[in-house]
């Protein structure tokens, strides 16, 4: 620890105004704050604080992202090396290092680039460093294929930072979520490396076992109508579980549930949004277990009348409810709003995934399109209490 | 009739050092200091100069804007210093009292026989007008004005605050006649709100002719602006007076001796003092016989009032006039290693990321550390916990930094005030300066429609 502030005093001298590098304050005023919670104390209004800070804070959505990230680099071997034939001879380390071979270069240039741009929009805003990133940082590589070549998640967290938030004004300021801008532009920019059955598994270095398909349960819906294909049935459980092919983090309910629960506890996330998204999926699933029977094409009837829960535990759902639609920022910032901003979200997203066959997934556009009208929903709550108080008036008057 | 109201929203930050209910005796010399700056929105005119023998009662400013307002000396003696900060303002008129206080006299008469205009000259000519405050904006009622009611908070539910049945008790009497006064001051009622989980003291429950409203919830129940936010909403163009119990003793004493005595009990609060008491004192004392041996080691900040809305004043600071304690803590300046990382079981948050929801009967030594930086907006439905209002606080926030006034209307600025504010301030996660906020937003609002 003397070490670490001895470190940072020696340096000191260059950043400061006069020193060789003082354009460069924000850089080291965000590693200094890094390491140290500089000892500031109160000098206007209450004397004194809550422990908590936007890093602590931050901080916590990352310890809820882990079970998902280690679970997700698990089911990379897994998915790798079962799509081979070999995985009955690897155990639990080749997975997981295949894994975190794979995984952690995503990481490392998410958090690298997304970290450099806002470094350099600090350095030219001359702001310090806000640590909105932090979580956009490690929910990038979990909502990627597990093939997509670093230099387009590189190129999407560029666009996601630059033009997803910082053009806004930076956190705090953004319309939409980060993570799911960059998500965006990478499916719409490089459709081939989001989409399809041939991204989902790494199958690079081997051949695969015969009639090995790496298609998603939602690709296997769009096309067919049913869960599994001629190669492999998934199971309810191991939808659960995790072990099926998809984007690296999304795969796994008990991971993502265990993430759920910190989010919960700890109160960053609102259990509002959680819960309406969840109301809005199973109702979406109801109507269309009921409207069924009266469509037209084999494919659309057997995809709507797949059993309404099932929705909760396909696809990126729960994943994109717990740390994507509870994002503060580009959500719904009224209680009550919230609970219309969540189930919309819920609602949408469950029906562009059905509807939509160029879309095998709706939560990413559902959630993106409910960013752009969470004001609205807000600003019909807030009327509301306006109105609530022009009323009060009118009584008086009478 | 009288309301039952049960405040949900809200946070009781539990510290050390509460004051023993032990009324301890201090040496009564020393200087007073009558500070401009506790009256928010007032322009002060100095009618002494320094070497002036003045009485108690005597008035020694008033205010430009409301000229009838006078601001009186607590105590007889020689004003021995005028002390102005930058570009002259006023910031302390110093007064060395007598060793055997003499006072003004004023008629001594029942409230019940005089009119409502000799009761306001009366308040007004002995300086004890002062104590009467407003909503909107928390300043001091305009003698003009005839407020829609006048509410008086039993109770006091901020940190470490003092017991308001203890600093009452014994003084039934003025108090009724306090209450007869203000009875005349207004058309509609008197609210009296006590703390309905516990049995008030029978000053409160004795009163005849008011109404009595029984609060129960965690802090800010005991503030006034909660309260009337509860009983009787504050509408635009409306008015409502409030003052506290102990303002409305000195104002029984008034009427019934004749003498403007200020003198009151306030708490000697917070974990750096070694004997937390309760003392007998005159707003403007200065605090320095209280703190003499009394004061733990270290750097010590000195709060006049509590830590949520109290102000920094030193150890040989004075007594704010409108404040019932003194809060002592200690200076939290020191870099934090890893600060944000580990939950760390000494501090304190509202927010379930550290441990300390853990142990919610837990009392905390806190210190003045921010604990973070300042940040953008990012956290939504952490001032709502804490701010029991139908009022969207962030909104209203940022309409008020907006400086769109129209907008601060529509969101229900009137009825609030930066005390109402203190606890969004302590619990909020990008450290903003909230309270300072309040305060621009409300001073906007009133020199805009006044």
């Amino acid at each position: 620890m003397k070490a670490v502030r001895k470190l940072l005093d020696n340096i000191r001298p260059h950043f400061v105004e006069g020193g060789k590098l003082e354009k460069f304050y924000p850089v080291y005023d965000g590693f200094e704050t890094f390491a140290f919670v500089p000892g500031h104390a109160t000098h206007s209004g209450a004397h004194i604080r809550d422990g908590i800070d936007l890093k602590r804070t931050m901080v916590t959505v990352i310890f809820a992202m882990v079970p998902a990230l280690l679970f997700g680099m698990w089911n990379v071997g897994l998915q790798h090396f079962s799509a081979l034939g070999i995985s009955d001879s690897k155990d639990f380390w080749d997975f997981m290092f295949f894994g975190a071979w794979k995984v952690l270069p995503m990481v490392v240039v998410s958090y690298g680039v997304g970290l450099g741009v806002e470094f350099i929009f600090a350095i030219i805003n001359k702001h310090s460093i806000n640590e909105g990133y932090l979580v956009s940082g490690m929910l990038i590589p979990l909502i990627m294929p597990i093939d997509i070549p670093l230099w387009m998640v590189a190129i999407s967290v560029v666009f996601a930072v630059v033009i997803g938030k910082e053009v806004f004004g930076g956190t705090g300021m953004n319309i939409l979520n980060p993570a799911l801008t960059a998500r965006a532009f990478a499916f719409f920019a490089y459709p081939s490396w989001m989409s399809g059955d041939k991204v989902w598994v790494n199958t690079a270095d081997g051949t695969v076992v015969d009639g090995y398909s790496g298609a998603t349960i939602l690709g296997n819906l769009a096309s067919s109508g049913t869960t599994g294909s001629s190669y492999v049935d998934y199971s309810v459980a191991e939808m659960v579980i995790g072990t099926i092919p998809g984007s690296i983090g999304e795969t796994s309910k008990i991971a993502i549930l265990i993430g759920a629960i910190i989010l919960l506890v700890s109160g960053i996330a609102s259990w509002r949004i959680m819960l309406a998204s969840t109301i809005g999926a199973l109702t979406m699933g109801l109507l269309f277990n009921m409207a069924a029977p009266y469509m037209i094409t084999d494919v659309q009837k057997s995809f709507m009348s797949i059993p309404y829960w099932q929705h909760l535990i396909i696809g990126s759902w729960m994943f994109a409810t717990v740390f994507m639609a509870t994002d503060p920022v580009s959500a719904a910032q009224t209680p009550i709003g919230k609970l219309w901003y969540g189930f919309l979200i819920g609602f949408l997203g469950i029906m562009i995934r059905v509807f939509n066959p160029a879309y095998p997934e709706g939560m990413m556009l559902a959630i993106l399109l409910m960013n752009v009208f969470a004001p609205t929903i807000d600003h019909y709550v807030i009327e509301s209490n306006i109105k609530r108080r022009l009323k009060r008036i009118k009584v008086v008057v009478q | 009739m009288s309301k039952d109201i049960r405040i949900k929203r809200g946070l009781n930050i539990k510290l050390k050092g509460a004051a023993d209910k032990i009324l301890a005796t201090f040496d009564p010399s020393g200087v007073y200091a009558i500070k401009p700056n506790d009256f928010k929105g007032i322009n002060p005119k100095l009618v002494v100069k320094e070497g002036d023998e003045i009485l108690a009662g005597q008035p020694i400013m008033f205010d430009k804007n409301m000229e009838s307002v006078k601001f009186c000396s607590p105590v007889s003696g020689e004003v021995t210093e005028i002390v102005r900060g930058a570009k002259r303002k006023l910031l302390e008129i110093r007064i060395l009292p007598d060793k055997n206080l003499k006072y003004v006299h004023f008629q001594t008469h029942s409230p019940s026989d005089l009119s409502r205009e000799s009761i306001i000259q009366t308040l007004l000519d002995s300086g004890l007008w002062p104590f009467l405050r407003q909503r909107p904006y928390a300043v001091i009622a305009n003698p003009k004005d005839t407020p829609k009611s006048i509410h008086i908070s039993c109770f006091d539910t901020n940190p470490l605050a003092p017991d308001v049945d203890f600093t009452l008790h014994g003084l039934e009497q003025e108090f009724n006649i306090g209450l007869e006064a203000l009875k005349k001051l207004t058309e509609g009622k008197i609210h009296l709100n006590v703390d309905g989980s516990t049995n008030p003291d029978k000053a409160f429950t004795e009163a005849k002719g008011v109404q009595i409203n029984r609060f129960r919830g965690p802090h800010p129940a005991g503030n006034v602006g909660v309260q009337i936010h509860y009983i009787d909403p504050l509408n635009k163009g409306e008015t409502v007076w409030y003052l506290y119990p102990q303002d409305v003793v000195c104002m029984g004493r008034l009427f019934a001796t004749g003498k403007a005595d200020f003198t009151r009990i306030i708490a000697l609060t917070g974990n750096e003092f070694i004997k937390p008491r309760y003392v007998r004192t005159l707003p403007g004392a200065q605090v320095k016989p209280f703190l003499k041996g009394n004061l733990k080691e270290g750097k010590i900040r000195v709060i006049s009032g509590n830590v949520l809305t109290g102000t920094t004043i030193g150890k040989e600071g004075f007594l704010g006039f409108y404040d019932k304690q003194i809060t002592t803590i200690s200076e939290g300046d020191q870099p934090e290693f890893f600060g944000w990382l580990l939950p760390d079981p000494k501090k304190f948050s509202n927010s379930r990321t550290m441990l300390s929801w853990l142990q919610p009967n837990k009392e905390y030594v806190l210190d003045t550390g921010m604990h973070g930086e300042e940040r953008a907006f990012v956290v939504t439905e952490e001032y709502e916990k804490v701010f029991p209002f139908d009022i969207y606080p962030v909104q209203l926030l940022k309409a008020m930094l907006a400086e769109d006034i129209d907008r601060m209307e529509q969101l229900g600025i009137y009825e609030v005030a930066e005390e109402d504010f203190a606890l969004c301030e302590v619990v909020c996660t990008s450290k903003l300066p909230v309270q300072s906020i309040v305060k621009e937003g409300l001073e906007l609002v009133r020199k805009e429609l006044s």
